[in-house]
């Protein structure tokens, strides 16, 4: 599974779980499988609904390392995520994790990271803000100056889990209505106010990645951008989540990859956003 | 005393009658983290056509009610890279692996045949039965005169046991049934998936870029039981039951319906332990009902 770290399957314990927004819903689980974890990986949620059989991809939001906590933030956006938002603290979930590639931490080094989140692409950001950050441990361990990673956070309307990032680090803001930060999406926050960067990580919608994408590209930023497709397996056996590359899978000699094994984070040049 | 799971198709033992189905365990390498794999009975590999296959564009998936639509669209490595890469892989773990074949044309079909005859594959499942493309599969599957040439075209070829994986998308199953075993197969396995749709009523748009998928999981699981039963009293041929199982009850009454093997697809995805649990589940279930072999039930039903 590409160097990816053998995901756990468990019955995880939920810690807390609060309404951000009106529909957004923040999750912290205690689970085995935290230090393993890295930014930009999802977790596999089961419903406890023989119904609904496949599972429901979230991204880890953020890490509670020394308690063995992920966060999840995430959307209701329909019947699954209705359910998983009535789990309440000490109840018990099914989950899979940590599956995916995740950011590469690594390439922090020595650089000014970007981290460009839009709607429900912002939780993940938060997670690289923080364990860019961490103590430097075995398999991390560079040390970045203070106000080396900075975010860019686009809304629709009303932020959420704004001061999780504005008491790390500087916010540059958009709204798409004005209500809060420039009025435009995160692009426009960025031109503006002339972000500095040398690394992208990116999450949010299509269109904003390939915006993210071409404007990394013009000014030859390496970035890297999470993607999301409908799953099944979300290990890499089904083939139903596979994303557009220009490069050809090294098994199957196509230019398809797997988001759930080979991605969802992908090197932006290597996607087709056609 | 350990009751026996044990079954032997078309001159093949397996240790007990539990399988993947065909596309639902990828390479093999993707569940090796949540079990066993030298716990089953065999292994159904992906579709293997001549050279890499593309597959559909997404969405290729999508849930419903008990079920789900998959348009995969047979994205596979190639016969080439499957010999290089994934039967090695597999034949580590000891167990008998199935290679799916699937083509265009009879020719790329026999392409496939050919070069797998010369490995260590224990068996052939041919799929003329994916809803998801439009030459091969269904194509030949549906047509009970074209499922007799394809199977003697194989089997002039082959010495491997050869199993036809017959589709549910047909007026009489037993039909095609008879077609391969007037063909000279080994063995039927069935089903595949049947063909459905979903729309998204807020888009109005096909939720799958195919606009049709096929149907699996618990949601088809009465169907494919009928089929077996009527298919199993249609030909002499042993039978491969699949099919919306994900318990080993869903498995024990296709094996009642006549089924000598069974095979767990769709349930990996709710559950990636989910063939172990039926093993598990069949042993305590032939204990409990002091039934020494498991072969004793294929059939039994009345
Ligand atoms: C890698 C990845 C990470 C994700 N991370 C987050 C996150 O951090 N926060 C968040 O709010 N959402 C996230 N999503 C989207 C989230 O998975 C869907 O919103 C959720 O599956 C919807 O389930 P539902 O039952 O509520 O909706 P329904 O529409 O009822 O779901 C029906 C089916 O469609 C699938 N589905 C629906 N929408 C999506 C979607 N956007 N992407 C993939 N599958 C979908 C469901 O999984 C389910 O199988 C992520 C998706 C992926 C692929
Ligand atoms: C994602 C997916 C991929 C599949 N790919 C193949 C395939 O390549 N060849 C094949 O013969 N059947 C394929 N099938 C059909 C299954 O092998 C099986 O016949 C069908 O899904 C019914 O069993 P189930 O309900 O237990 O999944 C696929 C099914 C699914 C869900
Ligand atoms: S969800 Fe099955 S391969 Fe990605």
């Amino acid at each position: 599974m590409s160097g990816n770290a053998a995901p756990t399957l468990e019955t995880a314990r939920v810690v807390s779980q609060e309404a951000l927004t009106e529909d957004t819903m923040s999750l912290w689980l205690e689970v085995s499988f935290v230090p393993k974890a890295r930014p930009g990986q999802f977790v596999s949620f089961y419903l406890d609904d023989p119904s609904r059989l496949l599972p429901r991809p979230i991204s880890i939001c953020d890490f509670e390392r020394r308690l063995s906590l992920l966060r999840f933030v995430y959307r209701i956006a329909g019947e699954g995520t209705r359910q998983l938002s009535l789990l309440r603290t000490g109840d018990s979930v099914r989950v899979m994790g940590p599956l995916g590639n995740g950011y590469p931490m690594e390439e922090m080094a020595g650089k000014r990271v970007l981290l460009i989140g839009g709607g429900l692409g912002i939780p993940p950001m938060l997670g690289c803000l923080t364990d860019a950050y961490r103590e430097p441990c075995d398999r991390e361990s560079f040390r970045l100056p203070p106000k080396a990673v900075n975010a860019a956070l686009g809304y629709r309307s009303a932020p959420f889990m704004l001061s999780d990032f504005s008491e790390k680090t500087h916010v540059y803001l958009a709204t798409e209505d004005g209500s809060a930060g420039v009025k435009g999406n995160v692009l426009t926050a960025i031109r503006e106010e002339m972000a500095p960067s040398d690394l992208i990580f990116a999450c949010g919608p299509k269109r904003m990645l390939a915006a993210v994408a071409s404007y990394a590209a013009e000014r030859c930023i390496p970035c890297y951008v999470s993607l999301e497709e409908r799953m099944a397996c979300g290990v890499g056996a089904c083939l139903g989540c596979v994303a557009k590359t220009k490069s050809e899978d090294p098994h199957y000699h196509v230019p398809y990859r797997r988001v759930c094994t080979d991605g969802p984070v992908f090197y932006a040049p290597d996607v087709d956003f056609s | 005393m350990r009751p026996d799971l044990s079954v032997c198709i078309a001159g093949v033992t397996l240790k007990n009658p539990v399988m993947t189905a065909s596309g639902t365990f990828g390479s093999g390498k993707e569940y090796g983290a949540f079990f066993d794999i030298s716990r089953l009975g065999a292994v159904v590999t992906k579709g293997i056509a001549p050279v890499p296959w593309k597959g559909n564009p997404v969405p290729r998936v999508a849930e419903t009610p008990s079920g789900m639509l998959n348009a995969i669209g047979l994205q596979g490595p190639g016969v080439d890279t499957f010999m290089a890469e994934d039967l090695p892989y597999l034949a580590q773990y000891g167990v008998p692996v199935i290679a799916n074949v699937c083509g265009h044309s009879e020719e790329e079909y026999l392409t496939v045949v050919e070069k797998l005859s010369d490995t260590d594959v224990s068996m052939l499942e041919i799929n003329v039965s994916c809803p998801n493309v439009r030459e091969g599969g269904i194509a030949f599957g549906t047509d009970p005169g074209k499922v007799c040439a394809i199977t003697q075209a194989v089997k002039k070829i082959t010495k491997k046991p050869v199993i036809i994986k017959l589709s549910p998308n047909v007026t009489d199953i037993r039909e095609t049934a008879k077609a391969a075993e007037a063909g000279g197969a080994d063995c039927v396995s069935l089903i595949n998936t049947l063909i459905g749709m979903k729309i998204d009523v807020r888009t109005r748009r096909f939720i799958l870029a195919n606009r049709t998928g096929g149907l699996s999981g618990p949601a088809i699981h009465p169907v494919a039981v009928r089929m077996v039963y009527d298919v199993s009293h249609a030909v002499g041929i042993p039978v491969i039951g699949m099919g919306g199982i994900s318990t080993a009850e869903d498995a024990l009454e296709m094996i009642l319906a006549g089924a000598t093997g069974i095979a767990v697809g769709t349930a990996f995805f709710h559950d990636p332990q989910a063939a172990v649990k039926v093993i598990e589940g069949m042993e305590v279930y032939l204990a409990e009902q002091k039934i020494s072999s498991v072969r004793e039930l294929v059939g039994a039903v009345s």
